[in-house]
């Protein structure tokens, strides 16, 4: 009788010389540049607004002043975002809130109902709307959307009034929290419908062949396999849009009156983000007050860093690289 | 030997809608479309918002109806197929109506003087005969070729860091690459303001670009590792076969397979940018005068530019910016289209 011995294999090592070292250590630095930019935005904005977060504390974030002092130093410097930092989260979940329905309809739509004809051009043009410069999307929503807008604004309050969120204080239904939001629902619904559809696509076709063959309908099989198995990947694409909104600038600037005060009547012709109280005080901003515009960039960086890399986790964590 | 004729049997399709199926769906719908409309018109809904309204409800019904002797499975299937249709419409049409409004509006400025005066001589309510956008595209063309020089090759070592040298930060860089591609425009103003214009005192088409090369980093790195992913195993153990190093394998092998990916990355990091507003309003302003020197102080730009005149709010002054936004969309579907020819060369 003879034994057969199975080779075992031979560990392989690779032995870099000194100009493949040089290379990857090139290679390497130009790969951690990013990590240095990242870190860099956090270290510059956070040292720049620190005068502030020492001078203010806690209030920062909570208070809802913002009133540049006057030279003589008879009205003191009192700056805080909490208003701001409000109304970035109420736009922002209005437009999450409108848009992860109809994302979440347009990928089911792309992938399981489209006729062939019409589902590569839609496919493109969602490719397409994801490009298109969040400052057209301001100009139409200012522009064609909010007289929309204005009547939807004007029903809701007239049919819905007696609930808190959707009563007014004054009857002028133009440039609201609920209008932005719409706007900003369009804006991201391109990502979400996109990473969406990507996930959807990837569902087992097996499992959902085997719901038919059981009798399933489409939206049987969409049910019970095609949701729960991408319910994940679509809460992160969520995400990943939320973290967009919150950080929009242009569009929301362009359509909410910049109010200091908070806000949670969506109806409401007030409001403001973080974002654009940046841009709208930045251009007479006196040196103190810069500061503090720097303090607010530095919690609303804080903020989507969170967003945005809880988003990538679940999507990363769902997207099993080939 | 007999010859023999087969005939292939022609393939069936019996799961696909019969002739007289599609007619009777095409023309259900197009007699719920013509009652929509004639609800509109009697009841005191209004316009094609109410329209679209009695549309959904009509066919809602209509689906209820038709699958009522059928069983609830079907009926079920029948209501949520009109559902998910309609949240599809209603997903789409808000970029239809941008696409079309740009068109329209933008149309009217659309003459060679846009391209080729500026506004200096010009007030923004003069008639649309005068004065143009060339500054704001030559600035907003100058700002973008500085950040792409100086993302792309940052953007490419990401690329071959992640897929050829994959040392320990692999993770890492991809991680940092994904979370920074959500970082907010504004905040990459921010940044540059208090770091470049803070330190130069000086807005300039320099600094516009430094922010814009912070936005587009993200686009430019992660496209070129997917293209990077596409290069075959079997090439690079080629290169190692020939006796070539790892250097000479990545340099000389696998960036040449995919030029025209690279390319690819750059066009979308461009188009991902070139329509960016907030960062510029921090640290390159906006003016009215053709100027070519990226280091001398404030320049427009096309979104500044749309930006501004829209503010301006006078009627000329938004039709300008409705051009402007016209232009803008232009570049970014032309680069788009760019991107697709390039896309598909390298693979084979």
């Amino acid at each position: 009788m003879t034994t057969v011995e199975t080779p075992t294999p031979r560990e392989m090592t690779v032995i870099y010389n000194r100009d493949d070292k040089i290379f990857r250590g090139i290679v390497t630095g130009g790969a951690l540049t990013s990590l240095v930019v990242l870190g860099a935005i956090g270290l510059f904005l956070f040292l720049r607004g620190a005068q502030i977060f020492s001078d203010n504390g806690l209030n920062f974030l909570v208070g809802s002043n913002w009133t540049a002092g006057s030279e003589d130093g008879l009205i003191p410097n009192d700056f805080s975002i909490g208003p701001m930092l409000v109304g970035t989260i109420v736009v922002s979940i209005i437009a999450l809130v409108i848009a992860f329905p109809l994302a979440v309809g347009g990928a089911l739509y792309l992938e399981f109902y489209a006729p062939q004809v019409v589902r590569k051009p839609l496919v493109t043009l969602l490719d397409l709307a994801a490009s298109i410069p969040s400052l057209i999307f301001g100009l139409w929503g200012v522009q064609i959307f909010s007289s929309f807008g204005e009547r939807w604004a004007t029903l809701l309050n007239d049919r819905l009034g007696f609930i808190p969120i959707f009563g007014v204080e004054f009857e002028n239904f133009g440039r609201s929290p609920f209008i932005a939001g719409c706007v900003l629902a369009s804006l991201i619904i391109p990502i979400t419908t996109s990473v969406a559809r990507e996930v959807y696509s990837r569902t087992p076709r097996d499992l959902v062949d085997t719901c038919y063959a059981l009798g399933g309908s489409k939206w049987g099989a969409i049910r019970a396999v095609v949701i729960p198995y991408g319910r994940s990947g679509v809460i992160g694409g969520a995400m990943l849009g939320l973290g967009r909104a919150l950080g929009e600038t242009v569009a929301v600037y362009l359509l909410l009156n910049l109010v200091f005060r908070y806000n949670f009547r969506i109806l409401e012709s007030e409001g403001g983000n973080v974002a654009s109280l940046i841009a709208t005080k930045f251009g007479e901003a006196t040196d103190y007050e810069l500061q503090a515009l720097v303090a607010a960039g530095f919690v609303l960086f804080l903020l989507t860093l969170v967003v945005n890399m809880t988003a990538t986790t679940i999507v990363q964590r769902n997207t099993p690289r080939a | 030997m007999i010859a023999t004729t087969t005939s292939a049997p022609a393939p069936q399709t019996p799961w696909s809608t019969s002739r007289p199926a599609r007619v009777r769906a095409v023309s259900i719908l197009a007699i719920s479309g013509v009652a929509a409309a004639a609800i509109v018109l009697v009841t005191g809904l209004a316009g094609i918002d109410g329209w679209a309204l009695t549309f959904f409800a009509i066919s809602l019904t209509v689906a209820f109806v038709r699958t009522a002797r059928i069983g609830a499975k079907e009926r079920t299937d029948a209501i949520m197929r009109v559902i998910i249709s309609s949240a599809a419409v209603v997903a789409f049409v808000p970029w239809l109506s941008i696409f079309g409004s740009v068109l329209l509006k933008g149309y009217s400025g659309v003459r060679i003087n846009y391209f080729t005066q500026d506004m200096r001589t010009t007030v923004p309510d003069d008639f649309l005969e005068y004065g143009g956008a060339i500054h704001a595209i030559v600035g907003s063309l100058m700002m973008v070729l500085i950040a792409t020089v100086i993302t792309l090759p940052l953007g490419i070592l990401s690329g071959i860091y992640l897929t050829e040298v994959r040392g320990r930060f692999t993770f890492l860089v991809r991680f940092v690459v994904q979370s920074m591609s959500g970082v907010p425009s504004i905040v990459a103003g921010l940044f540059v303001y208090t770091t470049y214009v803070y330190g130069t005192e000086s807005f300039s088409a320099f600094a516009g670009a430094l922010a814009l090369a912070v936005l587009m980093l993200p686009t430019v790195a992660r496209t070129a590792e997917e293209v990077l992913k596409l290069v075959p195993e079997d090439l690079r153990a080629a290169g190692y076969a020939l006796g070539a190093r790892q250097w000479r394998t990545a340099l000389m092998v696998v960036i040449p397979t995919v030029r025209s990916g690279l390319t690819t990355a750059a066009i979308l990091g461009v188009a991902r940018v070139i329509g960016e507003t907030a960062p510029l309003l921090l640290t390159s302003l906006s003016n009215s005068s053709l100027k070519f020197n990226p280091f001398d102080g404030p320049i427009a730009s096309l979104p500044t530019y749309v930006f501004g005149y829209l503010q301006i709010g006078t009627e000329y002054a938004i039709a300008r910016a409705w051009t402007g936004s016209l232009v803008l969309l232009a570049m970014v579907l032309m680069l788009f289209s760019l991107a697709r020819r390039f896309g598909g060369k390298d693979e084979r």
